[in-house]
């Protein structure tokens, strides 16, 4: 790991005061390949953390840990939640989102297509409805409130529907939204399994500037108006400096900078890393000034 | 066709013809073997007769038929707008899928009811319609497999083979009634539908396919070998008929006992038992439709329905994939052990024979023909290929042959199955959907 340089204590994130997600020197590797080389960090309730590196730099391995797609080579992952504290490591796959509630959505989006929007929410409230159908021996014949559990599953549907502006689509299938709508929805249904923290890969890629902007909305109010801590992947530097309240940078599987937004932003590990070290290694200059441009927090209002 | 030639690309009838050759080649070439030769008997012994007018029918029909499917084709592509409606192709299907379930399964289910005492409902028509009933619920059955859960199981014809022979043995070992037996064949075939669960839970698609494939040979090579407990290739014979409420169906009852016929006051007459097995062949089919109908709407059904679409979205959304599977084989294992206890009580005998791949085949041919979940469009497929098969048995060895070109038929008229339209478990909107909220422009729909 290397040293980051040292920096004006106000602009670090004394982040540490409500822990939420601790990850404590994580480390996958996979055969020779290390993709996460003994990264440290820790999420806030009610913040967003941003995750940012160049491509390759093992943010979606790093989720995949988290949510148990990967079990972690070495390395600690607690979470802290509704008086629980969960060892996600030491969980089998779907149970760190049954248990501990981990949300997530996925880079390519995965939607249950061939269903419908309000199933999709409603199939998200799985191991509740599970539960109320007498895992499906009373609810087949009627029995033990399914009926108003199910009721309640579509009305926590309705409610997440509403907020991401899909309700007059609630009964056309999945696969026919358009890409916008289908990033949105997949938001909707993680925050149905009532989230401890909802993991963001990427919810921006391919959206518009309009429905950039809108997505932003939607991430705030789910933090302000949730309590729940969100965990987010980005490349678009305007959503990233405009919603986060602390950035993580990740380069080649090394967590290089660690801070509030403006912090990492003049961070020179940061820099480095985007813009290149020397003259040999550099960006062709026109990518290099657009990555500045991304950065500058005047030109973000413009987009 | 001269007139669609001109707004829009000629069609290119060389290409068609060269196209039209190539499968008439193919066709040759199947015929020349197949068709051409044909072995005789003579006094001196075997005697090889060459048919070569029928090789030239075959042919010809070939060309003929290929060249007039692929002039349609073409012409209807060049007639066919850029743009396809998918919205109204899918609202179109919805409501022939919703008037034929609304309608036609009441129909259907009504007609079932009555046929026994419909003046054409003689010996043969019963018989053959208990035939086709055992296949609508077996195609029920592996609907839930296949067309919910969507796992691909090429041995299910394993468990039928369980549950007819857990009765036949039960009930030769431990002397115990159909009613006793019924329950317990659908228990031991979900326990192997379990057993078999286990170790392809994290397979997928073909290779699931070539497993399951090799488990329905496992047990009939089982049933085939082990001659001391199940009979080997002779089988079991003797199996016991079913009772009527107690009541047997014979000519003559065992000492202190009453017969059907004997308690209602009837002449005796055969056609009461095969009236009586194709009444409960239906009760138990629509047990099974009831069944399937009830379950995709509760959480497991849609659960199966969700990993069939996406598994890793099922496990990020905290469902459990390896009970969520081994409930659906289970479950479609078991119906296939009713159905299997009730093939060995209507046969009275058993062999391996009767359980071989074939079998299998045509029942996934049964759910996929007829529309990958739907329940409608499974007990169409199976009247159309099982009932079909049958009315063409007089065309003696070309059978077969009607029976293939059935189902390239529906395929190439309906590539996704008779009814493939699925209508949603749960509507927010049962009465169409309201128009969208213009909030975009000032809110963006949050807050």
């Amino acid at each position: 790991m290397k040293e980051v340089s040292t920096t004006p204590p106000e602009l670090v994130i004394p982040s540490g005061a409500d822990p939420l997600l601790t990850v404590e020197h994580l480390t996958m590797r996979f055969g020779g390949l290390v993709a996460i080389d003994d990264v440290s960090f820790s999420a806030g309730k009610g913040e967003i953390t941003a995750i940012i590196g160049p491509n390759g730099a093992g943010k979606t391995t790093l989720f995949n840990c988290i949510t148990g797609f990967y079990t972690p080579t070495v390395g600690r992952l607690t979470l802290t939640a509704r008086g629980e504290e969960y060892l996600l490591e030491r969980m089998d796959g779907f149970r760190i989102a049954q248990k501990a509630h981990v949300a997530r959505t996925f880079q390519n989006i995965r939607l249950f297509s061939e269903m419908s929007v309000l199933e999709n929410l409603i199939v998200a409230q799985h191991n509740e409805l599970m539960r109320a159908s007498g895992f499906t021996v009373t609810g087949l014949f009627g029995l033990g409130g399914y009926r108003k559990k199910e009721k309640e599953a579509a009305d926590l549907a309705r409610y997440w529907l509403d907020k991401v502006n899909l309700t007059h689509l609630a009964d056309i299938n999945a696969g026919n939204l358009p890409y916008g709508d289908q990033r949105r929805l997949e938001i909707a249904r993680a925050m149905c399994i009532k989230p401890t923290i909802l993991c963001l890969d990427e919810p921006a890629a391919g959206l518009n500037p309009k429905e950039s902007s809108e997505l932003n909305k939607l991430l705030i109010y789910i933090k302000d108006e949730h309590d729940i801590g969100l965990l987010l992947i980005e490349h678009d530097m305007s959503v990233v400096m405009e919603i986060s309240d602390h950035v993580v940078v990740l380069d080649y599987g090394s967590k290089i900078s660690d801070g509030t937004p403006l912090y990492v932003r003049s961070d020179p590990n940061v820099i480095r890393a985007y813009l290149g070290e020397d003259e040999d290694e550099a960006l062709p200059p026109e990518v290099a000034a657009d990555i500045a441009k991304d950065f500058d927090p005047e030109n973000r209002e413009g987009v | 066709m001269n007139q669609s030639n001109n707004n829009t690309t000629a069609i290119d009838f060389k290409a068609l013809l060269k196209e039209s050759g190539i499968a008439a080649l193919v066709a040759l070439g199947l015929a020349i073997v197949l068709v051409g030769f044909k072995t005789v008997d003579t006094p001196t012994g075997m005697d090889i007769t060459t048919r070569w007018v029928w090789v030239v029918v075959a042919v010809a029909s070939v060309f003929v038929g290929r060249l007039a499917f692929a002039v349609r084709r073409e012409s209807k592509a060049s007639r066919a707008p850029v743009h396809v409606d998918m919205k109204a192709k899918e609202n179109r299907a919805a409501i022939i899928v919703n008037r034929f379930s609304t309608i036609g399964g009441p129909l259907f289910i009504g007609f079932a009811l009555v046929l026994p005492f419909m003046p054409f409902a003689d010996r043969y028509v019963v018989d053959v319609a208990t035939y086709v009933l055992i296949y609508v619920m077996l195609g029920w059955g592996l609907n839930i497999v296949v067309g919910l859960a969507g796992l691909l199981d090429l041995g299910y014809v394993a468990f039928y083979a369980v549950g007819a022979y857990s009765y036949a043995l039960f009930a030769a070992y431990f002397d115990l009634s159909f009613w006793v037996c019924l329950p317990l064949a659908g228990l031991c075939a979900a326990g192997f539908g379990v057993l078999l669960g286990f170790p392809v839970l994290r397979l997928r698609g073909d290779y699931l396919a070539i497993v399951t494939l090799g488990f329905g040979e496992i047990i009939r090579v089982i049933l085939l070998n082990w001659y001391e407990f199940t009979g080997g290739p002779d089988g079991l014979s003797g199996i016991p008929r079913p009772s009527f409420f107690g009541l047997e169906l014979k000519r003559t009852a065992a000492e202190g006992e009453q017969t059907f016929h004997q308690f209602f006051n009837l002449d005796y007459s055969t056609m009461h038992r095969l009236i009586f097995l194709y009444y409960l062949i239906l009760i138990l089919a629509l047990l099974t439709n009831f069944f399937t109908i009830r379950i995709r709407k509760m959480p497991i059904g849609r659960a199966w329905e969700a990993l069939r679409e996406d598994e890793i979205a099922c496990r990020s959304l905290g469902i459990n994939p390896t009970n969520t599977k081994l409930t659906a084989f289970a479950l479609g294992a078991m119906f296939a052990g009713f159905a299997g206890s009730f093939f060995a009580t209507r046969q009275a005998f058993i062999s391996p024979e009767s359980f071989t791949f074939i079998e299998s085949a045509v029942i996934l041919a049964i759910v996929v023909l007829g529309g990958m979940g739907s329940q409608v469009g499974v007990a169409i497929a199976a009247v159309l290929l099982i009932g079909g098969t049958e009315l063409f048995r007089g065309l003696e060895e070309f059978r077969m042959l009607a029976f293939g070109g059935l189902m390239v038929a529906i395929m190439v008229w309906k590539p996704r199955g008779l009814l493939a339209h699925r209508e949603p478990t749960i509507k927010l909107h049962p009465n169409g959907a309201p128009p969208p909220i213009k909030q975009a422009a000032t809110e963006g729909g949050v807050k």
